[in-house]
């Protein structure tokens, strides 16, 4: 009876809702660009889920990477005239290059000390960019980055083509994090978030794995920020700055951190909640500080995880009352995992 | 007889305080030999410099026949050394078998290895095949106990070191975990360990090393310890 509300189907529901999405908003091209903004930004997130949820890594230098790949995808088309499609794969390289360089230094830290020498890392990145005039445009920003080019027939003109072509590159990164989590390296990241000092007892080369999470995780910043940069066209410094990257952890944590629909339930609820709520923009810190500080203390998995352990709850309630005439067979389903 | 694992003059300092004094130790290979102390003793801090998650002040250990000094933990891992730590530290939400596998990391390209190497852990400790699927959370105290042990066979090392596995468990558990400890010891895995049980722990092994604020204090066969005056007061309680 209630088979037809599992996860499977769950999925299949929101994929299909993703992709009649622009149909039954065809004509407001506003509610189509906002969403596909909040997709790009949930890519983002995944990249920081990878890394502080799975990990256990705390990187505040994330909207630093969102912003070295927008840029990237800014200077290479705007300065070096090069095709969209190109600047977006060079832009994704040269983030997993400076990720690379940064993880090493950064990642001879631990816990808190990481995260302050990440944030101190994305504070660089945003002056730097800052500062950078001649190549960044400083202040004033890079304007008139084109749209990505045509491929063949297909044209990126309107918010449809936007829409879905970041969505294409949702479910890529949807798919690539499923992938990790569900692999030896994602039980392995688990162990390093779980305790590194166990890990490497099991003979896990933490320094490593740390390493390439972090890699992983900035490839998803830089190909968000490229993403970014060509569907707002105009990017500014701010993007590196550190109101955008607790932006991004605030998402991540009230929708679930380490959990792998959190990236998608945050972005969205607060990206509506402040479309819908005029004066919420400003006062939102102001609201939702004590409200996030609640959700840490009580559901460090955010409304994922508030959502799994209830259901937890019910299914056990249910087993216990017809565990009379069940089969043992059955009671492998109790495995908690991850939405 | 060879060594497999030998300390010497090993010693550490965290800040001023000297948690380890030139520990001079041997253990050779197949046996169980056994490391007394009481709480504090600094058993876990040797066992830790051993697994080289402790960097040594100074001093040098060798593991069949190569120095290991300063070498990183998941190296040491690798030449054959596991421990398994106090406290039964799992993952909990992996479900048994999960953790098990986790064990074999360092195996991880050897399927078939690993297939074996989970069936003879599953002969050992027949409970944890019947709960491979739950989660580790849910286990009872010995059988967490069991499962980290198992975790750590499943590594095949040469020498397993046991931070106190009786630690917290009943009577009855224990003295099971004892005879399965002597067990692995006789399927050829040498074993060194951290008790404070006197009385249960020399009765399976071969030699013993009693610790006191981060020194060695005695060394002997488990007889001679077992007829030590200072131990029986100390430790045994006769
Ligand atoms: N990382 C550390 N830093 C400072 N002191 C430590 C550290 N680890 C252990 N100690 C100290 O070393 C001593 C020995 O501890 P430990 O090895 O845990 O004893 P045991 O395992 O025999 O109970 C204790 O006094 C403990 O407080
Ligand atoms: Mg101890």
């Amino acid at each position: 009876m209630s088979k037809v509300l599992n996860k499977r189907n769950g999925i299949i529901a929101v994929l299909i809702l993703s992709l009649l999405f622009p149909l039954a908003f065809s004509d407001n091209k506003y509610v189509l660009y906002i969403m596909t903004l909040a997709f790009i930004y949930i890519i983002a997130i995944y990249g920081m889920n990878i890394l502080a949820g799975y990990t256990g890594q705390l990187s505040l230098a994330h909207a630093g990477f969102f912003a070295i790949g927008a840029y990237s995808v800014g200077v290479l088309t705007t300065k070096a005239g090069l095709n969209f499609w190109l600047a977006l794969l060079l832009a994704v390289l040269i983030t997993m290059g400076i990720g690379f360089a940064l993880g090493i230094i950064a990642l001879r830290t631990k816990e808190h000390f990481f995260a302050i020498y990440t944030l101190i890392a994305g504070y660089l990145i945003y002056l730097l960019i800052y500062k950078w005039e001649g190549l960044t445009g400083g202040v004033r920003g890079l304007i008139g980055i084109p749209i990505p080019n045509a491929i063949g027939p297909i044209k990126f003109e309107s918010p449809i083509a936007m829409y879905y072509l970041v969505l294409l590159f949702l479910l890529l990164s949807i798919f690539v994090t499923v992938r990790i989590v569900y692999s030896l390296t994602g039980r392995t990241y688990n162990a390093i978030r779980n305790s590194e000092e166990l890990a490497q007892t099991l003979g896990i080369n933490t320094k490593i794995n740390k390493l390439v999470s972090f890699v992983i995780s900035v490839s998803f910043a830089g190909l968000a920020g490229g993403l970014y940069a060509s569907l707002v066209r105009f990017i500014g410094p701010e993007i590196a700055g550190t109101t955008m990257v607790f932006t991004f952890l605030m998402y991540l944590i009230v929708g679930g951190i380490g959990t792998l629909a959190g990236p998608i339930i945050g972005t969205l609820l607060f990206i509506w909640l402040e479309q819908y709520l005029q004066s919420f923009q400003e006062h939102k810190m102001l609201i939702f500080g004590p409200i996030l500080t609640l959700i840490v203390i009580f559901y460090p998995r955010g409304i994922v995880g508030a959502i799994q352990s209830l259901m937890g709850y019910f299914r056990t309630r249910k087993k216990e009352s017809s565990k009379s005439y069940k089969t043992n067979s059955e009671s492998t389903d109790m495995k908690s995992r991850e939405v | 007889m060879n060594h497999l694992l030998k300390l010497s003059d090993v010693t550490i300092k965290f800040g001023g305080f000297e948690a380890l004094k030139n520990i001079n130790l041997e253990v050779h290979e197949g046996e169980l030999v056994v490391l007394l102390g009481a709480n504090g003793a600094g058993k876990s801090t040797l066992f830790k410099t051993i697994s080289g998650l402790n960097k040594m002040t100074s001093g040098d250990i060798q593991f069949n026949g190569n120095s290991i000094s300063g070498a990183a933990p998941d190296r040491i891992v690798k030449t054959g050394i596991v421990q398994c730590a106090e406290g039964k530290k799992l993952f909990s939400e992996m479900s048994v078998q999960e953790n098990l596998m986790m064990g074999g990391f360092v195996h991880r390209r050897k399927k078939a290895q690993l297939k074996q190497s989970l069936e003879e852990t599953y002969d050992l400790f027949p409970i944890l095949k019947e709960k491979k699927d739950d989660a580790a959370g849910s286990l009872s105290g010995g059988q967490q106990q069991m499962l980290a042990i198992g975790r750590a066979l499943m590594a095949k090392p040469k020498l397993i070191m046991l931070d106190e596995p009786s630690i917290g468990l009943a009577p009855l558990i224990v003295e099971q975990m004892f005879s399965v400890i002597q067990s692995i010891n006789r399927n050829g895995t040498t074993v060194l360990l951290a008790e404070q049980n006197a009385n249960a722990a020399l009765k399976i092994a071969n030699r013993g090393y009693v610790i006191e604020n981060g020194i060695l204090v005695l060394q002997g066969n488990s007889k001679e310890l077992f007829n030590n005056d200072e131990i029986r007061k100390a430790y045994i309680g006769a």
